[in-house]
């Protein structure tokens, strides 16, 4: 089906969302929607699925005029839709899901359930998407949720497929993943329209790219357009898109921790507390240097951040900052002592959002001096500091009072950095301080974390983006399992990190992994996962945890439960980084993991 | 758009931290938000406005003149309206008689010979007496409704304004009755005593769900009964807290005079320090929730505790200071019962105070200045019943009828915008879509 969006116009009181944008979507090919937050891609696609009218403008299927009022229209059109967040019932199996709203029924208008699983079975196999039918869906991992979301359109037989944002929420080897399903549906004749802000995704996967910025088309280009062209396109200036930076100059050690152990896992489960979410951790970071924590999310990265605020219990292990032991001391302690902590769920951990931006600037100052003169607060010094900030950082907001919420997500975290480094730091802390945020802001807040390493600042950084961890780290340590895999200076190839964040490869052999995974292996619980994830080397993306059950007990499914997460999508996550980088698109993901499985 | 990927492995902490809440606003939050969504002042004061006709059309189809009249509806239609709308204009006209201003009060003071005369005889006092009994009956109102306000705020949901209420009386009595001091500091003593009893009840709920983790609003519920049933058992012992001689009433001896809280305006009118101690409390909240580092955890910790506790404050201390002020306001409120009007305590002087203070703290948005005004009115209300009863045979009861339609109508924000054809604020429609695609 040719869908084609003529002079479509969103208005929202005076705000234009959409301006006479054009859009053709031809089938058989991958159309990506390139824009900043707020550009008016959601928007756009929400008109095209029938949850919000145009004020102007047409939608033409096939040269034919097509009305949409509401999802039902769109999907008897042939038009489907993933949404950022998936619309499952968690209690319910796939197929259940799958097919919720569209039942098979026989006499009586009892479910056919097995019509129901052989069909979603059946699509499944169709176009590679190795979902169970018989799985619950509130097990799954968010990745297959996202298969299911795709199938629950290709069940209505959509032509036109939506996929909004969709790889926010899926790790590096999830993202290869749903690539490849999308070329299998590519290949079956159907459209997809991916919306997204990450470059790179899409020059990986998209045939034809149309940027949009503030509401308009500001272009359209073919997939091997340069990262360059396509950021100033989408922001509308020239970015950096890694950020320059002079060579570190590293003091004395700031932070220094040591062997420690941080208890994991979900509450509750069985079998939890005997699984470290952070399993001896030694290392230290200097003034003045920037330690990058590469590794895909789930690995302990987490429970490493919170542990180092003072948020998470220590089960054993040290943690000094500044020569001071800080293992046990309360989070209020160590903001005092100088550690700035950039959370990684902003939203959920770093802002209120309902309070105006000028509380949000000191939320962790707000009883100190000159914020508070002894139990009352200093409005007016709160004011002046945060219109000065507003203006140091260029938080674009309508005034200091507006609730913080109501800023964009770039925004909102320059108001935490603003925050945290606008008192005196020692050490800052920043958990995947870049999530979700559009090129603009990347730069912004890159630009401001090698000013505060100029500045004398031990930072640690924890980032599951490749292409982040090489432009800000002076020193890249793994993380896998609750361990560092090693050190690597900030030239260390790509391919290199992306064994280490699966596991494999030791701390003092760079370049040859899998040869001495015997001296990597620690005692204990990874024991198992590990080699068990080498045992199987031809199929790595099989065995996502959750998608398949499998036939006999294979060893990789006996991998501790719990926040150490599953080994397994770590391989392609450095194939992704690394077939992204190099250009070479086309026919990636499976190469390394040949590479790996031969020498065992 | 995409920040707020869900984290896969939530976090694990010890049990009794904001773990628990991981996600989720926390349950008073929810409950305060779920009231303000979309709900703007112009809501509020529709719904009032609402409960009042429907409240009137209760009072017209419940008499039985009306009800006869409107049998006879086709042959005489105009009666049966009339009849309708005299018994509802009755009823509100007693209302306001009763509570705010009667006209046959000053008629009376014009038959008097002199002022002087009308001063001592209590025709003056008379003209204000319905203002009066509006702010005694508001004044316990304002202090329980603060208690439940500062609670929601901070994101608790405080339920047991009653057991508090009981703590603060219990103590305030015992000792207006049980000690002896000079005048001033008597009246000073069981005010603080009454704060005590109140915050000892409140801090207990903190206390355990700090460091339980036990949810507050069942611990709250619980505490009205043990409460209750306590101050009954107290008040059957007469070592403890009988009246000398009660014969099982159940009702404790008189106060000393020495600990009346001062009356205000002479001896004809009940209004007394009581009110200016409410007035007070809802300027030194205001200043504690807007003003203060304390208010600014408080507000924190109800907006959201992870942002709270990544921000180095302590949740479980917020949350145990939270319900010791609570509590201490609503023993407070006991205090202006028992020290104000009541003198003594008997097994029903909590009365509805509890419960009234969750419609109030509600109708006022949970901030002081909109709680003292919604406590005014429901004290209107009650200041108004009994003249209302006496004159139109009214019974009270349809007060409460009243009170609760105000706050079905408060809940229920949507439904008075279609009434009214409002636009809708925040919420809903164009809203959401809006939000999503343009503020991530």
């Amino acid at each position: 089906m040719n869908l084609e969006l003529q002079g479509i116009t969103k208005r929202f009181g005076s705000l234009v969302a959409n301006d006479h944008i054009d859009l053709s979507v031809t089938p058989g090919t991958i159309h990506a929607l390139l824009g900043e937050n707020g550009a008016g891609k959601t928007t756009l696609m929400n008109i095209l699925y029938g949850l919000t009218q145009p004020d102007e403008g047409t939608i033409l299927a096939d040269g034919k005029p097509l009305t949409i009022h509401s999802p039902k229209d769109a999907i008897a059109a042939g038009i489907g839709m993933v949404h950022q967040h998936f619309m499952l019932v968690p209690v319910f199996t796939v197929a259940e899901n799958v097919t919720l709203g569209d039942e098979e029924t026989r006499a009586l208008g009892l479910l056919d359930r097995r019509r129901m699983r052989r069909k979603v079975r059946e699509l499944s196999e169709r176009y590679g998407l190795r979902v169970d039918p018989d799985a619950l869906t509130g097990d799954l991992p968010v990745g297959v949720q996202q298969r299911v979301e795709i199938l629950k359109a290709l069940v209505r037989d959509a032509q036109v497929l939506i996929l909004d944002e969709p790889t926010a929420v899926l790790t590096p080897g999830e993202t290869e993943d749903l690539f490849r399903i999308m070329r299998e549906l590519r290949a079956s004749g159907r459209a997809i329209v991916f919306i997204s802000h990450k470059l790179k995704e899409v020059q990986a996967i998209a045939d034809t790219i149309t940027i949009l910025r503030r509401g308009r088309v500001v272009g359209e280009r073919p997939r091997h357009t340069s990262e360059d062209e396509l950021a100033a396109l989408m922001v509308g200036r020239s970015v950096q898109l890694r950020v320059a930076k002079t060579a570190a100059k590293p003091g004395r050690v700031m932070l220094d921790v040591r062997d420690l152990v941080v208890p994991g896992g979900h509450e509750g489960l069985p079998g939890a507390e005997h699984t470290a979410a952070v399993n001896g951790l030694s290392f230290r970071v200097r003034a003045g240097e920037i330690l990058g924590v590469a590794g895909v999310q789930g690995n302990g990265q987490t429970e490493l951040c919170e542990a180092l605020m003072g948020l998470l219990p220590v089960t054993s292990g040290s943690v000094h900052l500044n020569d001071h032991d800080i293992t046990n001391a309360a989070p209020a302690m160590r903001l005092r002592s100088g550690i700035g902590y950039i959370p990684e769920d902003r939203q959920q951990d770093g802002l209120v959002g309902s309070f105006p931006v000028s509380e949000n600037l000191i939320l962790d100052t707000y009883n100190r001096p000159p914020f508070a003169s002894g139990p009352a607060l200093n409005l007016g010094e709160i004011r002046a500091t945060a219109e000065r900030r507003v203006k140091e950082f260029d938080i674009r907001t309508q005034s200091i009072s507006a609730p913080v919420e109501t800023l964009s997500g770039g925004n909102q975290q320059k108001v935490i950095l603003a925050r945290e480094v606008g008192r005196e730091v020692r050490l800052l802390l920043a958990s995947q301080p870049t999530r979700g945020l559009d090129v603009g802001s990347i730069e912004f807040v890159h630009r401001r974390i090698i000013e505060e390493r100029d500045k004398g600042v031990a930072v640690v950084l924890v980032s599951s983006e490749l292409d982040e961890i090489y432009a800000l780290s002076d020193r890249i340590a793994v993380m896998y399992e609750g361990r560092f895999t090693g050190f690597r200076p900030p030239d260390v190839p790509v391919e290199e990190l992306g064994l280490l964040m699966a596991g494999i490869g030791g701390i003092g052999t760079p370049g040859d992994g899998a040869a001495d995974s015997s001296e990597r292996t620690p005692p204990g619980d990874s024991a198992n996962a590990g080699p068990g994830s080498l045992e199987q080397p031809d199929s790595p993306e099989r065995t996502s945890p959750g998608a398949v059950q499998p036939d006999g007990p294979g060893p990789p499914e006996q991998a501790p439960p719990g926040a150490t997460g599953p080994p397994e999508p770590a391989e392609p996550a450095g194939s992704t980084e690394r077939a992204g980088s190099t250009g070479a698109a086309g026919s990636d993901g499976d190469d390394p993991t040949v590479t790996v499985g031969k020498p065992t | 758009m995409s920040d707020s990927a869900p984290a896969p492995a939530a976090p694990s902490a010890p049990a009794p931290t904001a773990a628990d809440e991981h996600g989720r606003p926390p349950f008073g939050r929810a409950i305060l938000d779920a009231v303000l969504e979309g709900n703007s002042v112009v809501v509020t004061i529709l719904a009032i406005v609402t409960a009042i006709v429907l409240g009137g059309l209760l009072i017209a189809f419940t008499n039985s003149t009306v009800l006869h009249a409107w049998g006879n509806l086709f042959s005489s239609p105009g009666n049966a309206i009339a009849q309708a709308w005299d018994a509802a204009s009755g009823a509100y006209v007693a209302i306001f008689e009763g509570a705010i201003f009667n006209p046959h009060t000053v008629a009376a003071l014009f038959q008097q010979k002199s002022m002087s005369v009308a001063l001592h005889d209590g025709t003056v006092s008379a003209v204000f007496n319905p203002l009066s009994e509006t702010a005694v009956n508001a004044t316990p109102l304002i202090l329980a409704g603060l208690s439940v306000a500062v609670a929601f705020r901070a994101g608790l949901f405080n339920i047991g304004g009653q057991s508090q209420f009981i703590g603060g009386a219990m103590v305030a009595t015992w000792l207006g009755f049980g000690v002896s001091l000079p005048p001033v500091i008597h009246v000073i003593v069981c005010v603080l005593g009454g704060f005590a009893g109140g915050a000892a009840m409140g801090m207990l709920v903190g206390l355990l769900k700090a460091r339980t983790g036990a949810h507050e609003v069942i611990v709250t519920i619980m505490a009205n009964y043990v409460m209750a049933y306590l101050l009954s058992y107290l008040l059957s012992k007469p070592s403890l807290l009988e009246k000398p001689g009660a014969n099982g009433n159940l009702i404790s001896p008189n106060i000393a005079s020495d600990a009346h809280l001062p009356l205000l305006a002479g001896t004809h009118l009940r209004i007394n320090a009581g009110f200016l101690l409410a007035l007070a409390c809802a300027a030194g909240v205001w200043w504690l929730m807007s003003r203060s580092t304390l208010g600014f955890e408080f507000r924190t910790v109800g907006a959201n505790p992870n942002a709270a506790r990544s921000a180095g404050m302590s949740v479980p201390r917020t949350w145990i200071l939270v319900m010791l002020i609570a509590g201490g306001l609503a023993g407070l409120a006991a205090s202006t019962v028992i020290q104000g009007t009541d003198f003594s305590l008997n097994f029903q002087s909590y009365g509805t105070y509890g419960i009234d203070a969750i419609t109030v703290a509600l109708l006022g948005r949970a901030r002081p200045g909109g709680v003292v005004l919604a406590a005014l009115l429901y004290g209107a209300l009650h200041a108004g019943a009994p003249l209302m009863q006496a004159s139109t045979q009214t019974p009270v009861d349809i007060v409460q009828v009243i009170q609760a339609l105000i706050v079905m109508f408060v809940a229920a924000p949507p439904l008075i915008r279609a009434l009214y054809r409002l636009r809708a604020a925040r919420a809903g429609g164009t809203g959401q879509v809006l939000s999503k695609g343009w503020n991530a």
